[in-house]
């Protein structure tokens, strides 16, 4: 169930319109009943299709490459390699923090000898069939001179190097006060190092692509987030302005982070595409996408806290080592949230990389708070332990009155609030605080929470929206819908603002073509795209009423527009009204046309002056099987207080993909690296587990009513990322209610619980 | 995926003759793990016999008072049945217990049966794999071995077989009819199927080229409580760390008899004599249910991450055997 708090101070800038309603996804019929066409589906009845033949050692050099019997196979048009691909402008330098070079920076393919990473594209076969090109690829023979690589983490943290900036452009290190000083004092500490696993995204749809030439202009039919960026990244790649490379991404099956930058699919059907004078279709198999799309990096937490006995933080700790590509470095901003979170006068913060023979990290859903939340969140369990208070007591004394260390106030803050809600509706007063106790059967039951912090960004964006004699409105921007809800949420900003129904509103995304937006990634998407098409809306109103009053054959003429409204298919203006089709047809029989845009955050004042982020608590109930050990969820609830909510059923369901996450982080989610080889182990979905609906118990979404008005012109604030914050912990922390056991290293499966459950009796 | 040629038989003794017609030929049925291999070139057949649609798809009563299943019974209508899944539970258990809904729809008994491991060394040409290529190495011995063998397994191979509904079928002493090549027929009692691997783990089972399972049979179901037990890394849609098939008929407060088979451990399903032994006529509770447990696991070798693997399997078959002799 989801449903939105109503206090009694309800903002009066919150309407009663569209906005807010929890309406159905629009394009929800097209996806369920298969017109909805993806990147790989675009019929093109010419197109040839490529299949990448992946190297077979993690390092070195490819002495010899013989394709000569691939070349004879039925079907075969080409074979791509080293050889004879292409040319393209060179990598570049490993260390590529800013952006926007991280997203534009050239990514050639086959443009070398050399093996950076295991299962890096080392041919492409294209043949009239996806299978003739696979079987084919069989038929490569490359002999590799291997390098010894280098895999290991926990054992190399000496080898640690300092990052320039953090991913995002954060700074690498925060210090305040005197940490260590402050730490060795506290009465109550705790101090402790917790693991997390590679991971990787896993979209349903794989990456996928289908390049078609046009002389020398090239559509990209692909799966993309942004494309602005993913265009300027090709380009790069190809060596042609971005003016001739169109990107066309309206119906994305999941990006997570994983669909930000080009990928071999892209870059190689382009190549090819351009060889061959016709299109070509490349799709990552769900093997490839482990090592070819990205990841999150396996990394070490170190959190101490110190308390005085009172509970009060006196220090605040977090130090992480990540691994990182050795030619592209990533450094994911994991202990970032933890400079706004609680309050304590000493604080150090510190992000440390070692590097390592895989292909780059990526952006992870939630990158940061995902894994760093899951630290730090068990960490502030164990100190509530510790100092014998309530997990929820304790956060409560430390909420700060400003953020604790850039001093700005914040936005909107709602996070005691959360917590408050949320443990009288799990009622949380019927946990145990002595693990252990609670049991049902062969079961352990325990509760655990969490808070959640994500920063609100928002990029800037351009929407242009119009409208024609028939009172049609039609929306364009580059923005994507990675499944999200962009838009549906975007019909109800358009049809609000022009007073018209939902139906009478069209939003087109996804071509490089409309204008510019931030695309989808960072939760930013409903915020920037939204308020620049709230913009543009209250243009075409200018625009519509500058008509109007200016129109001899219009009912509103000469009237002063300043108080004009749109509502129900009108304009209203005092007592006169005239129905807005009408309008348009007398006034603009062509239709009008504006556009609007919204700057990008950190050139905003609001954004240097407050501090933003969305807030929420999450708790969980779960089951522990006392003989097996096995873990499995009962219950959650997520209480979540992210500005104004656009349409609460979307928004629902990406915090109810944001606690399914935290399942996958807490319980399952783990992709193994063998170091002798510098593979994935687990490369496919049978072996590296996410959630299946079996694990999914009954789970509960309340946003609290919020509005924030320094985030953007909605009041809305980023919410899609914020459910994965700090949800894996809950359960983590739930499982140490349960069990008495506390397991560092995620995830925790059960054979980390079984060392510390009693052998009981029968 | 190599070329390949395709047939569909029109009889059993046709399949088997066409697959023994050709040394790479192999029978495909459901194709769940067959393709899936076909696409990885871990498999590659030069001629497929479909065999899905000869006449085995039936499930009938023996002379004997048990069941008769047919090749072909697709694995969700053998769970269904209403005489397994009031005569034989611990089978309906098992296989409902195995894979997802899409696949139990589409995979056969014999193709069940007869799958192939799901070690991740084995799914990746690349790694030095005796199963896959004889001689070449086994990269799980020293590698991620968290859900490989602890018992029965060799310095050749550590894999396990993955199959649910064949750990429940070693528990209720199936047998497995096969056709031969030349015509003739032949039964083998299911635990004798799976060939444990020593020094030539691609060679898994018993059977002949172009031999062909037609049907498994049941004896008369046993009497006592059936339960399968699995205990997987998620509550569905995954392979048993370690799972547990048990029959266990009681008299007043002593077991008269319990079979076991264990799933998830070896590279077969491995039925436990020596537990039973130890269960036979021993008073229901503890310490029988202990020292079952330890004689289960006696000579279990860990190697590295399966470790674990030992004491969950004995906490899993004290678990198991505790709710089995619950009174209903």
């Amino acid at each position: 169930m989801t449903e939105i708090m109503t206090p009694q101070n309800r903002s009066s800038e919150i309407s009663n319109g569209l906005i807010g309603q929890p309406i159905a996804r629009v394009d929800g019929p097209l996806k369920v009943t298969g017109r909805a066409t993806y990147a790989y589906e675009h019929a093109m009845n010419e197109a040839a299709y490529g299949y990448i033949l992946g190297a077979a050692i993690a390092k070195g050099r490819i002495v010899e490459i013989d394709s000569a019997e691939a070349e004879q196979a039925p079907g075969v048009l080409h074979v791509m390699t080293y050889r004879n691909a292409p040319a393209q402008p060179e990598f570049g330098p490993a260390v590529t923090p800013t952006v926007p070079e991280v997203f534009t920076r050239a990514r050639p393919m086959l443009n070398s000898d050399r093996v950076r990473f295991y299962d890096e594209p080392v041919a492409l076969v294209v043949s009239e069939t996806l299978e003739a090109a696979r079987a084919a690829a069989g038929l490569i023979r490359v002999r590799y001179e291997e390098e010894r690589g280098v895999f290991d983490l926990p054992d190399r943290l000496a080898e640690a190097y300092t990052p320039g900036r953090t991913n995002a452009g954060f700074e690498t290190d925060s210090a305040i006060g005197d940490f260590d000083r402050a730490f060795a004092a506290s009465p109550v500490k705790v101090d402790a190092t917790y693991r997390t696993p590679y991971q990787h995204h896993n979209p349903m749809e794989p990456h996928a692509t289908l390049a078609v030439w046009s002389g020398d202009e090239v559509t990209i039919y692909t799966s993309a987030q942004t494309l602005a960026n993913f265009r300027a990244g090709l380009a790069s790649t190809l060596d042609i302005p971005p003016e001739r490379v169109r990107i066309v991404s309206p119906f994305i099956g999941g990006g997570f982070g994983s669909k930000l930058i080009v990928h071999p699919d892209t870059v190689l059907a382009a190549l090819a595409a351009k060889v061959l004078r016709r299109p070509v279709k490349v799709a990552l198999t769900r093997q490839q996408m482990f090592a070819n799309a990205g990841h999150r990096a396996e990394m070490v937490q170190q959190v101490r806290l110190g308390a005085d006995r009172d509970g009060r933080l006196t220090s605040i700790g977090h130090d992480v080592w990540s691994a990182t590509s050795g030619f592209e470095e990533f450094c994911e901003q994991t202990a970032v949230f933890a400079r706004s979170l609680y309050a304590s006068p000493n604080r150090l913060t510190r992000h440390r990389l070692v590097p390592v023979d895989l292909n780059r990290g990526e952006w992870m859903r939630s990158p940061g708070e995902a894994p760093g939340m899951l630290a730090f969140e068990c960490a502030m369990d164990e100190l509530a332990e510790r100092l014998g208070h309530d997990p929820i007591e304790l956060r409560i004394r430390n909420e700060p009155a400003d953020d604790p260390e850039r001093g700005v106030p914040f936005s909107t803050r709602n996070l005691v609030a959360c917590m408050r809600e949320g443990a009288r509706r799990f009622g949380w007063e019927r946990r145990n605080p002595t693990p252990g106790r609670i049991r049902e059967g062969r079961n352990l039951i325990g509760y655990g929470m969490a808070a959640a912090i994500r920063p609100n960004y928002i990029g800037a964006a351009t929407a242009r929206v119009a409208i024609d004699a028939n009172g049609r409105v039609t929306a364009h921007l580059d923005m994507t819908d990675i499944g999200t809800g962009t838009y549906t949420i975007l019909t109800q900003i358009a049809a609000e603002n022009l007073g018209v129904p939902v139906a009478a509103v069209k939003v087109e995304l996804g071509d490089s073509r409309f204008p510019r937006t931030a695309g989808s990634g960072g939760s930013w998407g409903a915020a920037s795209a939204g308020s620049a098409l709230h913009v543009a809306c209250g243009a075409l109103k200018e625009k519509i009423m500058e008509a109007a009053r200016s129109d001899d054959r219009s009912p509103l003429r000469d009237a002063d527009i300043a108080g004009a409204s749109f509502v129900g298919g009108e304009v209203r203006l005092g007592g006169r009204s005239a129905k807005l089709a009408d309008l348009i047809g007398s006034v603009a029989p062509d239709g009008l046309e504006a556009t609007g845009s919204i700057a990008g955050g950190r050139n905003t004042e609001t954004y240097s002056s407050y501090s933003q982020h969305s807030y929420g608590a999450h708790f969980a109930e779960v089951a522990v099987d006392c003989d097996t050990g096995e873990i499995r969820m009962r219950r959650t609830l997520s209480v979540i207080g992210a500005g104004r909510i656009l349409n609460p059923k979307t928004a629902r369901s990406q915090i109810l993909g944001g606690m399914t996450w935290g399942i996958g982080a807490a319980l399952m989610e783990e992709t193994v690296l063998d170091p002798r080889y510098g593979h994935f182990v687990n490369r496919d979905l049978a072996e590296y587990h996410v959630p299946v609906n079996s694990d999914v118990p009954e789970m509960e979404v309340v946003f609290l009513e919020e509005y924030d008005g320094k985030a953007n012109p909605l009041g809305s604030k980023g919410l899609g990322e914020l459910g994965v914050c700090g949800a894996g912990a809950a359960i983590a922390n739930a499982i140490y209610n349960a069990t008495g056991v506390r397991v560092r290293e995620f995830p925790i499966t059960l054979d980390k619980l079984l060392p510390g459950l009693p052998a009981t009796a029968i | 995926m190599q070329p390949f040629t395709y047939e569909r038989a029109g009889s059993v003794r046709a399949a088997a003759a066409a697959v023994a017609a050709k040394p790479e030929a192999k029978f495909i049925s459901g194709g769940t793990n067959l393709l899936d291999l076909m696409k990885l070139e871990i498999e590659r057949p030069t001629h497929l016999v479909d065999i899905s649609r000869l006449p085995l798809d039936r499930i009938e009563e023996t002379p004997e008072g048990g069941l008769r299943i047919g090749a072909q019974v697709r694995n969700s209508d053998l769970a269904a049945d209403l005489r397994v899944r009031s005569r034989y539970p611990v089978l309906s258990q098992a296989l409902l217990a195995g894979a997802s809904g899409q696949i139990r729809n589409k995979a056969s008994t014999a193709g069940n049966l007869l799958q192939r491991t799901r070690c991740p060394y084995f799914y990746d040409r690349n790694m030095p794999c005796n199963k896959r290529e004889p001689g070449s190495g086994c990269a799980a011995l020293e590698g991620f071995n968290r859900m490989h063998a602890v018992l029965g397994a060799s310095e050749a191979c550590i894999a396990v077989h993955p199959s649910d509904l064949a750990v429940a079928m070693a528990a209720l002493d199936a047998e497995v009819e096969t056709s031969l090549p030349e015509g003739t027929t032949r039964t083998i009692p299911i635990v004798d199927l799976h060939r444990l691997p020593a020094s030539t783990p691609h060679v898994e089972t018993t059977l002949g080229h172009g031999e062909m399972i037609t049907a498994v049979t049941l004896p008369p179901p046993p009497s006592g409580r059936q339960l399968y037990r699995k205990v997987r890394d998620r509550a569905s849609y995954a392979f048993a760390l370690v799972s547990v098939a048990a029959v266990v008929e009681k008299n007043g407060v002593r077991i008269r008899r319990a079979r076991i088979a264990m799933g998830g451990v070896a590279p077969k399903p491995w039925r436990t004599l020596e537990a039973e032994y130890v269960l036979a006529g021993a008073e229901a509770a503890d310490p029988a249910f202990s020292e079952a447990a330890e004689s289960a696991l006696a000579g279990a070798v860990g190697r590295g991450s399966n470790d674990f693997k030992i004491p969950l399997a004995k906490r899993t078959i004290r678990q198991t055997l505790a709710a089995a002799v619950e009174d209903a």
